[in-house]
Formats: C-alpha cells, structure tokens, sequence
C-alpha cells in the first residue's frame, strides 16, 4: 500500500499548490485579507504533503520493494544502504520528485523567512511559487510517476543503479544543484510579484537579494561537485567537458551571476530595476530550459535520460507559457517602473553594467554553441556537435575581458568616480601583478605565458580587494579595526572574488603543466613525470559488496622516495554487469596524482593504463566552494532581517 | 548633445561593439569546431569528406575488435547494417564498449577510407543509445 500513500500524497500535493496558486492571487487583486493569509499555511500543507509522498518513495527503496518500477529498474538487493538511498534520485522519475520537494522546500522557506513582507507581495511570492509547483507536480504525475507498479508480477530482484551513480559525491550532488535550480524560481516569483504590483524599488531588491544569492550560492556548489565528481568517477581525468547538459547548468548559473550583481545594484542605488528583473526571469527560465534539455533526450549527453517525447514536449510547453507569460507582463509593465537615478561613467554602477554584459555575451555564446545542433538537426541540416574548442573560444576571452574590472570594482565610488583616484592605486596593483606573472610561475619550474597571464590577472583580482581595504582603513585605525567593522555582504563579495582568483589560476595552470599518459604496461613497468615516478606492481582480484574487480597496485615516487600507493580498479558489477572504471587519486594541495586502468591487454599480465599529473587541479574546487560560501555568508547581512520597510512600504504594493 | 542622448548613444555603440566582438567569438569558434556526423552507409556511398574532422557511428561489428600486441593500438568495424567502416584507434576505450554496442567516434576518414578515430565514446548506461546511432539504425531499418 506504500506506493499508493506515496500517489496519494503527490496528487494532495498538486492539488494544494493548485490552491496555493489560485487563492491567495485571486485575494491579491481583491484587496481580500483572509484569502491572502492563506498563502503560508498552504505553503506548509504542501511541502507536509510533498515530504510525505517523498518520505514514501525512500521507503520503498530502502525496503527494496521491487513491484514499483523505478525501483526495480534502479536498485538491486545487493546495493549498499547509503546507495539504495541516493537510488531515490538516480533515475528520471525519483529525481523528479526530489526537484518538486526542493521547490516545495524553497516556498515553505519564504512563507517561514518573509513574514514581515507586505501580506500582498507575500501572497502574490507565494502564489507564484505555487503555480511553478503546479507546473512541475503536473510533470510528474502526468508523464514520470515515481509510483508505478509492475503488475500483477514483480521482478525477484532489481536491476541495479548505474555504477556510475554509486558514488558518495552523487548522494549529494543532485540536491544541492536542485537547491540552485530551483532556487532561482523565488527571485522569478518575487520579480514576478514585483512586476504585478507596479512597484520595484531597493525594498523588493532587498528582499529578492539574500535568496538569490543562496540559491546562486547552491548551483556553484552543486556544478563544483558535478566537476568533481566527473574528474574522479568517469577515469578520464577530465573535470569539464563542456558536455550539453553541463552547459545546462552553467547558463543559469552565469545569467544568475549576472543577476547577482545586477541585484546589487538595484539595492544599493535603485537603477538597473527593468534589467534586473529580465534577468531574474532569464535566470529562471534558463533553469527550465536545462529541465528540458536533460529530460527530453534531445541531446546526446552522458547525462540523458532515456528518451521520451512527451515529456519534452509538456517541459516545453511549460517553458514557453513561463516565458511568454512574464515577458508580456513585463512588456505590459516595466514602463511604469522606471527610474530617473544618474550615474557618470566613472561609477561602480558602470563597471557592474560590464561585469553584467560580459555574463550575458558568455551566456548568449554558450546558448548558442548548445542549441546549435538542435537547430540544425531541426532544419534538417545534418547532425553536427559542437565540441571543447567552440566553447574554449568563446568563453575563455569573455572571462578574461572580465577581470581588468574586477580589480578596479571594489574600490570605485558608486555613482561618480574620478579617474585621479584611481591611478595611483592601479598603477600599484599593476606593477605588482606583472612582477608576480614573472615570478610567481617559475615556482612550477618553467616560464609560460598562459601560466604568467593568469597570474596576472588573480594578483589583480586580489589587489583590487586590498586596494580596497587599505582606503577603508585610510590614515586611521589598525588594520583589524577595519576588517571588523565589514558587514557579511563585503565579506561574502571578498570570498567569492579571492575564489574566482583561485579558480582562475588553477583552470590555466592545469590546463598548461598536466601531464597524461595512455600506455601499456606489465608488472615491473616504470614511468616517468618531471620528479615523479610511477612503477607498475601487478593486478590482483578483489570483491565488493555487489562487484568483483582487478585491482592494481601502483608505488609513486618523488625524487625516488616512495610517496604514495595508488590502487585503481576495473569493476563488474553482478547485477547488471557493467564495467566500470575506479581511478586511483593521490590528491595533494599543489597536485594530484592520477591513475586508472583501461583493460587486459592479452599476454604478460599487460594492462592499458592511463597516468596523470595535475597540478594545482584542487584549488578549481576551493575556489569554486569559496565562491559558493561567499555567496551564502552575503545572505547572513543584517540589513536583510530589518522590519522597518514593511511600514514604509505597505500603502504602496498595491494592485495598480 | 543632451547629455542622456549622449549617454544612450555610448550604451548603443557598446552593446554594437560587444555583440559583434561576440559574434565574431561565435564564428571564430565554429569554424572547424564543429562536426557532422555520417552514418556508415553514407560513408561507403563516399558522401563523407576525407581529411576533415567528421563523426562516424554505429553498432561494433561482432568479431571485428582486434587489439595490438604491442600498443594500444585498436581496431574495429562499425556498421548501420548497410554498411561497414574501418575504425582505427589509439588509446583507452571506454568502459562500456564492447562488440554489439553503439558507439559514436570523432576523427578523420583517410584517403584509404580508414576512419582514423581521435575519441570513442560509447553508451553510458545499457538502456541509452546515442541518438544519431538509433537514427542511422532507424534508416536502415535496423533499430532492435
């Protein structure tokens, strides 16, 4: 009876946010008080009903109940526990669920955190919420439900998650990246609300700013650890393939950094308004836009589900109607939200004009390399791919062109600067961070220009920040006095620069000094990186859990001292007999060392291997983790709890 | 000029600068960077360019893997059912490649209509077949 709790749940769900959509908007347009207070115990009773419906489809995973199809095509009796648990989200329709809970989560998270929002704009955040949830509860009942059977007869057992997903890194990453996905849809909903009540100030970019920034902030987390995860998992070594459906989650997350910055300034100085909130629907409706490309097969990805027309085509239909409808709303009504606020052309309002034309080219390039394909397929042209280099191309200059301004940015006045200001400060930071191009490289034993470029450009990142600090601190004051006196928003920009810069460093330098070879091998082999060596033990049988291996033994060595065993393995895994690779990582702060086995190779015990040296490739990761956590520590700003506005504001949202 | 025009006239002059420096990133980078994919019928009909980076894809014949004794030299035969295409290759195979699996491979056709492959990718889970490769099946009529 479980499955049927767990249907029964997921259809109360939908018919709650079916409420949740109607209700309160309808008492949003007729000033009607008790049908708006509604919106947040809706909110309550559908995440109630969603956790149930969730709560239930762990539980048949958990207990193995093979006459529930998703079950018995993604889990095996022999799964370990933790793997059976993540099984929940390795497949299309219980990922599905998970994404209906996360967004279920985020509309309980606003009814909890904004209850000193006007009751008209909460209503109508809410509403919105609820009608996105409609949206994708519908998704899931009509096309993917979790809950089907295998009637009238079962499978004795199942046939296993993909080895691949049998991964620690996976338990985690599909939610966090949902929580960024999804997240976006509550500055859509605020955006949304904003636009119906004819009123954008710095007010609604307050409230819109700490969600964006800690959904923001769970994307850069969830695509880090998508990074990661490839790098180890897939044995290739490789930690971005500008695969489609990576771009899928990239796209947001670079309209998203856009609108970031964008919010920022809308808070601040109240210019950008109508641009911000294009953005904040770009942001969303890119996140749709990766739904469909993952789950409508259109793309050969290796993150394709498998093929099924008809939920692309409700995706689709969704997305046009979520497209279609804000961009007419927003035709209809951003005239009468603009503003008259001046800013000179020396300001840091320009320079976050930039930053955020940048993000939108970067955007644009990479929608373009991903659809072009389906284009083309489409016009019956051919079935092309666009490969690495297109993307290499576009987005490497884009990023580049970038960071002249970061390191001005953090120091420059808003509205109006003086070039006079600027100069004796930048021509320090300049002639630091050529000395640093030139020095700093040969720590990795060789002079390249790629290497001294992206050098330059970190300590430049860097540089700005200290300028920054150092004019703060003026003529007066210890150092530590001003770095206090910081509130959580300048910190939370300070991380997520000074973890661009990291990420920076380290894309170029790995890209320039690895080191990889594909060879083959017998026992006693050595070979040879610079000051590493890697000799080749021998192969032995080993047994998991659920999968029989080869493993293989390999002794490192720097400078002839034994610094590490690597053991990678060759798995087959019993219930679907999938072969799967296990890289070995000596992972270090400076490198890593990288081993993995391809296959016998007939005679002598004679192995393909692959053998990698990556410097710096960790701190991509750091970075990119700093860069998420600066994005939450941002949200944790005093100014974002205040209740003041709600006075101010009150009169004002109304239906105009 | 009224100072807002003269401000509005630069926002349009950056936004016509950016997008054709953005455009001419797009062409720059497609030239040569992208690339078509062939079935094996279409290749044997000799419609495929040689010495341009193309795709070829398939089912791996059956009995047709042979493996170097020496290197990691690899060589196999695809086929839409309609045809066959040489395939020769140099490196590690991925893990799900094997005899009567679709694969999709990058490379180059040489003038002895050898594909002389620079990547192989194969399926990733059991169920999952490229779509080009159930296309070019689907033509043949071929599709399991």
């Amino acid at each position: 009876m479980i499955p049927e709790y767990g249907l029964f749940a997921l259809i109360m769900t939908f018919v709650t946010a079916i409420a949740l959509a109607v209700v309160p908007m309808w008492g949003s347009w007729r000033g009607h008080s008790a049908t708006m207070s509604s919106a947040r115990p809706l909110a309550i009773v559908m995440f109630a009903f969603c956790l149930l419906s969730f709560l239930c489809l762990t539980y048949l995973f958990l207990t193995d109940d093979f006459s529930v199809v998703v079950v018995a095509s993604n889990s095996n009796s022999l799964l370990p526990d933790f793997y059976k648990f993540s099984a929940v989200w390795g497949n299309h329709e219980g990922s599905m669920l998970l994404w209906v809970l996360v967004l279920a989560g985020w509309t309980l998270a606003v009814a909890i955190f904004s209850a000193d929002l006007p009751k008209i704009l909460l209503a109508r955040v809410l509403s919105i919420m609820g009608i996105i949830s409609v949206g994708f509860v519908g998704f899931s009942l009509l096309t993917s439900n979790p809950f089907a059977r295998h009637l009238p007869s079962a499978p004795m057992d199942g046939s296993d998650l993909n080895p691949l997903l049998q991964d620690p890194g996976l338990i985690i990453h599909p939610p966090l990246l949902y929580m960024g996905y999804v997240g976006f849809s509550v500055a859509f909903a605020f955006a949304i609300a904003a636009l119906m009540g004819g009123r954008l100030d710095a007010a609604w970019a307050r409230w819109s700013r700490p969600w964006t920034n800690v959904a923001w902030g769970f994307l850069t987390l969830g695509i880090m650890l998508g990074s990661w995860w490839a790098y180890y998992e897939l044995g290739w070594g490789g930690w971005w393939f500008w695969d489609p459906v990576e771009n899928a989650s990239f796209m947001p997350w670079l309209a998203g950094t856009a609108l970031v910055h964008s919010l920022a300034v809308t808070e601040k100085r109240g210019v950008f308004k109508s641009w911000t909130v294009l953005l904040a629907i770009a942001t969303f409706s890119l996140s749709l836009l990766g739904a469909f490309l993952v789950r409508s097969g259109v793309l050969t990805s290796v993150h394709a589900f498998a093929t099924d027309p008809e939920r692309g085509l409700y995706i689709l239909v969704f997305l046009l109607i979520v497209v279609g409808g804000s961009l007419l709303l927003f035709a209809l009504r951003a005239p009468a939200v603009n503003s008259e606020i001046r800013y000179s052309w020396l300001s840091r309002e320009t320079l976050l004009l930039f930053n955020n034309v940048v993000f939108l080219v970067a955007t644009l390039t990479i929608l373009f390399g991903t659809l072009f394909p389906l284009l083309m397929d489409a016009l019956g042209q051919g079935k092309y791919s666009v490969g690495p280099p297109y993307f290499n191309a576009v987005f490497i200059p884009l990023m580049a062109l970038l960071v002249p301004a970061m390191g001005i940015g953090p120091f420059t006045r808003w509205r109006a600067d003086s070039g006079a200001r600027w100069t004796r400060p930048l021509m320090y930071s300049a002639v630091v961070s050529l000395l640093m191009a030139l020095i700093l490289p040969l720590l990795g034993g060789a002079m390249n220009v790629w290497v001294s470029l992206a050098v330059l450009l970190a300590v430049w990142i860097v540089l700005g920040l200290v300028t920054d600090i150092a004019i703060k601190r003026g003529n007066s004051g210890t150092w530590l006095s001003v770095l206090r006196r910081q509130t959580p928003s300048y910190w939370g920009m300070v991380i997520a620069h000074l973890g661009f810069a990291m990420t920076i460093i380290s894309v170029v330098v790995v890209t320039q000094w690895n080191m990889e070879k594909d060879l083959r091998m017998v026992p006693g082999d050595t070979v040879t990186f610079g000051d590493y060596q890697f000799q080749f033990e021998g192969v032995e049988k080993v047994r998991g859990s659920n999968y029989d291996a080869d493993e293989a033994t390999f002794s490192a060595f720097y400078q002839s001292r034994l610094i590490a065993e690597l053991k990678p393995q060759k798995r087959r895994y019993f219930a679907s007999g999938q072969i799967m690779t296990e890289a070995a990582i000596d992972a270090g702060f400076t490198r890593d060392l990288y081993v993995a086995l391809g296959e016998p190779l007939g005679a002598d015990d004679a192995w393909s291997v692959r053998l990698h040296y990556k410097p710096l490739v960790r701190w991509m990761w750091i970075g990119a983790t700093l860069i998420g956590f600066g994005a939450f520590i941002t949200a944790f700003d005093k100014r974002y709890r205040r209740t003041r506005s709600v006075k101010e504001l009150a009169p004002g949202v109304s239906h105009a | 000029m009224h100072p807002k025009r003269k401000k509005r006239l630069w926002l349009v002059i950056g936004v016509v600068i950016f997008s054709s420096a953005g455009i001419g990133l797009i062409a720059y980078g497609l030239s040569g960077n992208i690339n078509l994919f062939y079935p094996p019928a279409e290749v044997a009909a000799g419609k495929a360019p040689h010495g341009q980076s193309i795709r070829v894809g398939g089912m791996v014949v059956e009995g047709s893997i042979q493996r170097s004794t020496s290197s990691l030299e690899v060589r196999f035969e695809v086929t839409d059912y309609a045809a066959v295409v040489p395939v020769i290759y140099s490196g590690i195979l991925p893990d799900l490649f094997d005899e009567g699996q679709g694969v999709v491979a990058a490379g180059m056709l040489t003038e002895q209509g050898l594909f002389q492959a620079t990547e192989v990718l194969a399926k990733h889970d059991e169920n999952y077949m490229p779509p080009e490769v159930a296309d070019a099946l689907e033509k043949a009529g071929k599709l399991p």
